[in-house]
């Protein structure tokens, strides 16, 4: 039995379980020792890559165009809740109080996604500035919203039935997914979109089962919530919709 | 100006002129090119002086604008990630294909071309991977991250941070082996 590409990653790095067995394993195998030092050798060439130097001056040159900005920017101490909601960090920092504030979020998100996110016949006065950034950074984090999902699929889709696999973090993940694609979903419904809507609706389905599945999934539990993800083809329909408000995202103006 | 407000510009400017350094080689890893990096490095400054304030000198003030580094850069890679395929790692002051110096102090010409091919192959595999694989990937790879603050700078699960550095290893790997 030779070692599996992902025991030599975590222990080159340091941070395989069972580090002592997989040394011993190395010491004694031709094989997997031939595919360590494979390993080591992409490495060692990825090292290799020239960090560039900025130069000598780089961080006078770096004050010098940070100076004038420093003034417009300074924030008065009763706007930091303002400062913070501006920044994408502090916005995931902030979902689970928003998840509790559920009733409020419903309102604010759907209002946003009926108004802007889906294109209405009536021509729309033009917003402020802060209306537009706000939008925007809303944007992204629909965008974010599905970027996770897919992630946490993909790591499920990807997982190696055993007899015994620990799940509790995507649970947990997933569990904090479903309140958000819920608000989402609503929304497109609302706005008239079936397409995008079926889609969120397939990803809730399988949210909810993760969310409520046992901490640790046996193999044909796991193997289960694997072939509702591939059933549905749901992975390249979150694709194509986050495509769809990536573009969003990225046009001028944010919309 | 107020007094205070000198105060804090000059203290800021401290911690500008110590860290902007390293923020840019991080930040030059984590987008591939040096515009890109000079752009993350001024927006980090502008976030931290906002919150300098709040900052209360309990985390080391390199760990603090270390974070926001990271999320500057996976905030611009995302905007611009319909241009990640394209993205371009670049020396600064040299053309990206013959930016690799090679160990020797007299390479032959077929050590060169090698060099040439693999820095080729591995900017084109950096550019394909996800934002989050190359966050992960450079905070644990360059910046020797362990998985547990990788998954906490990046706000995902350790499962699926190990999964995006191992992914990244795997594309990388897929990409150079047959050269090494």
């Amino acid at each position: 039995m030779h070692l599996s590409e992902e025991q030599l990653v975590w222990y080159r790095y340091g941070e395989a379980k069972g580090a002592a067995a997989i040394g011993e394993h190395l010491a004694a195998c031709a094989t997997c020792r031939a595919a360590y030092q494979s390993l080591e050798r992409v490495l060692a060439a990825v090292d290799q890559m020239p960090a560039p130097d900025p130069g000598e001056n780089y961080a006078a040159a770096v004050w010098q165009r940070l100076e004038p900005r420093l003034q417009q920017c300074r924030p008065a101490q009763r706007d930091e809740g303002a400062v913070r909601s501006l920044t994408l960090t502090a916005l995931f920092a902030t979902w689970r109080r928003l998840a509790l504030a559920a009733a409020m979020a419903v309102l604010i998100v759907a209002a946003f996604l009926l108004g802007r996110f889906w294109p209405r016949p009536q021509t729309v006065a033009r917003q402020p500035i802060p209306e537009q950034v706000r939008e925007r950074i809303l944007l992204v984090a629909v965008g974010e919203h599905l970027e996770r999902s897919q992630m946490i699929l993909i790591e499920l889709a990807n997982a190696n039935p055993g007899p015994q696999l620990d799940v509790s973090s995507e649970r947990q993940w997933a569990a904090d997914l479903v309140g958000d694609n819920r608000l989402y979903r609503q929304a497109a419904a609302r706005a008239g979109d079936p397409a995008i809507t079926a889609v969120l609706d397939d990803l809730e389905r399988v949210l909810l089962e993760i969310a409520h599945s046992p901490s640790t999934l046996s193999g044909g539990e796991l193997e289960r919530i694997q072939r509702q993800i591939e059933s549905g083809d749901i992975l390249f329909k979150l694709r194509v919709v986050e495509s769809k408000v990536r573009r969003q995202e990225e046009k001028p103006n944010g919309l | 100006m107020s007094r205070p407000e000198i105060g804090r510009q000059e203290e800021f400017r401290l911690l500008v002129e110590q860290h902007s350094r390293a923020l840019f080689g991080l930040a030059w890893r984590m987008t591939g090119n040096q515009q890109d990096a000079e752009e993350v490095v001024q927006e980090t400054f502008l976030r931290a002086y906002r919150s300098f304030d709040r900052f209360d000198g309990r985390a080391q003030p390199g760990t603090w604008l270390h974070r926001i580094a990271v999320n500057c850069a996976l905030d611009l890679l995302r905007t611009r990630r319909h241009d990640a395929g394209r993205v371009e790692l670049q020396a600064v002051g040299s053309d990206a294909g013959d930016a690799v110096p090679a160990r020797d102090t007299a390479p032959g010409p077929d050590r060169l071309l090698l060099s040439a091919e693999v820095q080729r192959r591995l900017t084109a595999a950096l550019g394909r991977l996800s934002p989050t694989e190359r966050a992960a990937f450079v905070l644990r790879h360059y910046q020797g991250c362990p998985i547990e603050e990788i998954s906490r700078e990046l706000r995902m699960s350790e499962n699926a941070a190990k999964n995006c550095v191992f992914r990244a290893v795997q594309k990388l790997r897929e990409a150079l082996q047959p050269l090494l």
